[in-house]
């Protein structure tokens, strides 16, 4: 009797899960959104989110995919690694979707890769930079992309940018001791920067939160230097920025995404706010036609500048977009293979091609800031 | 040497605001024995008062103070009262939990109410903002403001303790609470008054930080607060001079690490004193020997 009622479940529960699928292919293309929409890092989640809606509304209104309109399905991981995994889970089996966007953070992406490779649905990250998200020591993970340059190749192309752009040959650097962002980004600059043929003067540290920079200023100043390296956010670069040029230290200061918020500039003060250097993935000043389009939906919409953030996510969905459409419609591992192969894809972000480790192959953008404005924007690459 | 000279400064102006917390810290244990962690962040709530006054009120600097330190007073006592009071005759470690319930209590409280974002204070001009010059030392306004408002504090605070009739009666409940009660003194009463001094204190140093480093956030107030609490047991907790020595011995100490060995291990060396001193001298520099009776 026991037996019965098993299969008699068995049997229902397979039928639910054949009618769940049929309705799933029908005349929309699903896209699941996996984001940080609350917690810690929410700002990151909600601003993707800004720009994946745009790209999908665009997408949408000029006839969507093939003649099928692309349906979002969004839920909000709390900035948790376990919820994410879970989330992605529920996308995959129950929302039947053709792909995953998000998580925004290295960690909650990287927790969510297994379950895509279980499942056979490619995730693809907008900000996920950390070095190991979609390849390590055990090889190429084959579901997960990513659109973002990861954080060695941004501390190369800024160390190339220092020695060639910006001439300068003694760096100090002042790296976040507490954060494997900030280590990443000093150990590829240092190499780098080295190899090219430029000297570390000096290599300081603080940890994530301290306010008073006073005593690493006056350590360094009199050394022999002509830049200084702040791989860190900007909550403590724009106080070193501020409290270095109080002292004396009018060299250039150098940067990478971190430094990407007008908080910067508010903290540092717009006076002291010069020859900031730092890399970025997208700059507002950019004249591409496509950059400028985007600025100008993205002000329409929301009625502000759009940040980095937005034009990830915006990149991150025409990215997936221009994927289904190559897979002829199809999610899972058609659409793998089509994103696998994308070349020459045209985004806010730069111009890119995807490569064997599914990273893509693109410039990073150096911001120069004068008084507290971005005045000029360069691609710089390795 | 100029090298040198460059660094004490900085030394003593970070050495002055650890010194204007762990005075709320010490004065608080003097009197009832109790370590309120809470007090590191009236500092904070002090620091957003100040945002809020500089920002929206458009409030000049002098007011902007006086109303940090009435709004972090009344913080205080209504805190004393509610949450401490209650609990005089239970045990210190009910104390000292409650203290901390209350801490992180302001702590998330205040990130719900204003969110966990980096907040900065408006740019400061005119005198507050000059710099000059000693030789090739560089030394601006702001750091001789923080260096003597907190001189003239702890002298003042001296003063109160030693010279006046209530300051005499903080004396007396830090003795012995039960034979001040006895002689008529209002232990209630002055142990509110302790309140209020150490959290206008900490209101100051609130909107002093907030002028000097530009930047404030809702957990601004738990790592000077953990260093001033070093400060106030390596000066002999419940002492005041002892807080003062202890507060730019810390602020001396963190400088001259960074400046001179590596700043990496900065941290380290503060945490290895408070270990060492409660190994060699429980009591601190200063602290009071008591004698426990059988």
């Amino acid at each position: 009797m026991k037996r019965a009622l098993i299969v008699l479940l068995a049997v229902v529960a397979l039928g639910l899960v054949l009618t769940g699928c049929q309705q799933g292919g029908t005349d929309t293309v699903k896209i699941g959104v996996n984001m940080e929409l609350s917690g810690a890092v929410a700002t990151y989640g909600q601003s993707t989110v800004d720009g994946i809606e745009l790209a999908i509304d665009e997408v949408n209104a000029a006839g969507g995919i093939d003649g099928k309109q692309v349906e979002l399905v969004k839920y909000d991981n709390k900035s948790d690694a376990a919820e994410a995994t879970t989330l992605a889970t529920k996308l995959m089996t129950e929302d039947d979707v053709a792909c995953v966007l998000g998580p925004a953070t290295s960690g909650a992406f990287k927790a969510e890769i297994p379950v895509a490779n279980d499942n056979k649905v490619p995730v693809i990250s907008g900000s996920a930079t950390a070095d190991d998200v979609t390849v390590d020591a055990s090889g190429v993970k084959e579901y997960a992309f990513r659109i973002c340059f990861n954080d060695s190749y941004q501390g190369t192309a800024m160390a190339n940018f220092a020695y060639k752009n910006l001439k300068v040959k003694k760096v100090v650097i002042i790296l976040d001791n507490a954060s494997d962002y900030s280590k990443g980004l000093a150990k590829s600059f240092n190499d780098t920067f080295t190899e090219v043929g430029g000297t570390i003067a000096a290599e300081e540290a603080f940890v994530a939160g301290e306010t008073d920079f006073n005593a690493v200023i006056t350590k360094i100043k009199d050394k022999d230097f002509d830049a200084i390296f702040i791989p860190g956010y900007y909550q403590e670069a724009g106080l070193i920025i501020k409290q270095a040029r109080a002292q004396g230290i009018d060299v250039p200061i150098m940067g990478a995404d971190g430094f990407d918020s007008p908080t910067l500039v508010e903290l540092s003060g717009a006076a002291a706010a010069n020859d900031i250097y730092f890399s970025n993935h997208y700059s507002s000043l950019d004249e591409e036609s496509v950059v400028v389009d985007f600025i100008k939906a993205f002000k329409e919409k929301h009625d502000k500048d759009p940040d980095a953030f937005n034009a990830l996510g915006y990149d991150l969905a025409k990215f997936a977009c221009d994927g289904i459409a190559r897979a002829g419609g199809e999610g899972g591992e058609a659409l793998k293979d089509a994103l696998a192969g994308t070349e020459e894809f045209k985004g806010v972000t730069g111009t890119f091609s995807v490569d064997e480790n599914h990273n893509p192959v693109k410039a990073v953008v150096v911001i120069e800031m004068q008084d507290g404005k971005q005045v000029s924007s360069v691609r710089a690459g390795l | 040497m100029d090298q040198f000279m460059q660094q004490v400064i900085n030394g003593l102006s970070l050495g002055s605001i650890y010194a204007l917390i762990a005075l709320g810290y010490t004065m608080v244990y003097g009197i009832i024995n109790l370590i309120n962690f809470a007090h590191c962040d009236i500092y904070m709530i002090g620091a957003y008062v100040g945002y809020f006054c500089l920002t929206v009120f458009k409030l000049d600097f002098v007011t902007t103070v006086l109303v940090a330190m009435a709004a972090c007073t009344v913080l205080g006592v209504t805190i004393e009262k509610v949450a401490y009071k209650p609990l005089r005759n239970s045990s210190r470690i009910t104390a000292l939990i409650t203290a901390i319930g209350v801490s992180l209590f302001l702590e998330y409280g205040m990130m719900f109410l204003v969110g966990p974002n980096v907040r900065t204070y408006p740019e400061i001009t005119g005198l507050l903002a000059e710099k000059f010059n000693i030789g090739s030392v560089i030394v601006s306004t702001q750091q001789v403001i923080i260096v003597g408002i907190s001189l003239l504090l702890m002298v003042l605070l001296q003063f109160i303790v030693k010279k006046t009739r209530i300051g005499k009666g903080m004396r007396a409940v830090t003795l012995d609470a039960d034979a001040a009660r006895l002689m008529g003194i209002n232990v209630d009463s002055t142990i509110s008054f302790t309140f209020v001094l150490g959290s206008a204190f900490a209101g100051i140093a609130g909107v002093l930080v907030g002028v000097y480093y530009n930047s404030i956030n809702p957990l601004m107030g738990y790592l000077p607060g953990l260093k001033a609490f070093i400060a106030a047991v390596f000066g002999g907790i419940g002492s005041i001079p002892g807080a003062m020595i202890g507060g730019y011995t810390i602020g001396m100490v963190e400088v001259m690490v960074s400046g001179y060995a590596n700043s990496m291990y900065k941290d380290a060396v503060v945490f290895a004193i408070l270990i060492l001193i409660l190994i060699v001298r429980p009591t601190g520099l200063l602290g009071r020997n008591v004698r426990e009776k059988v």
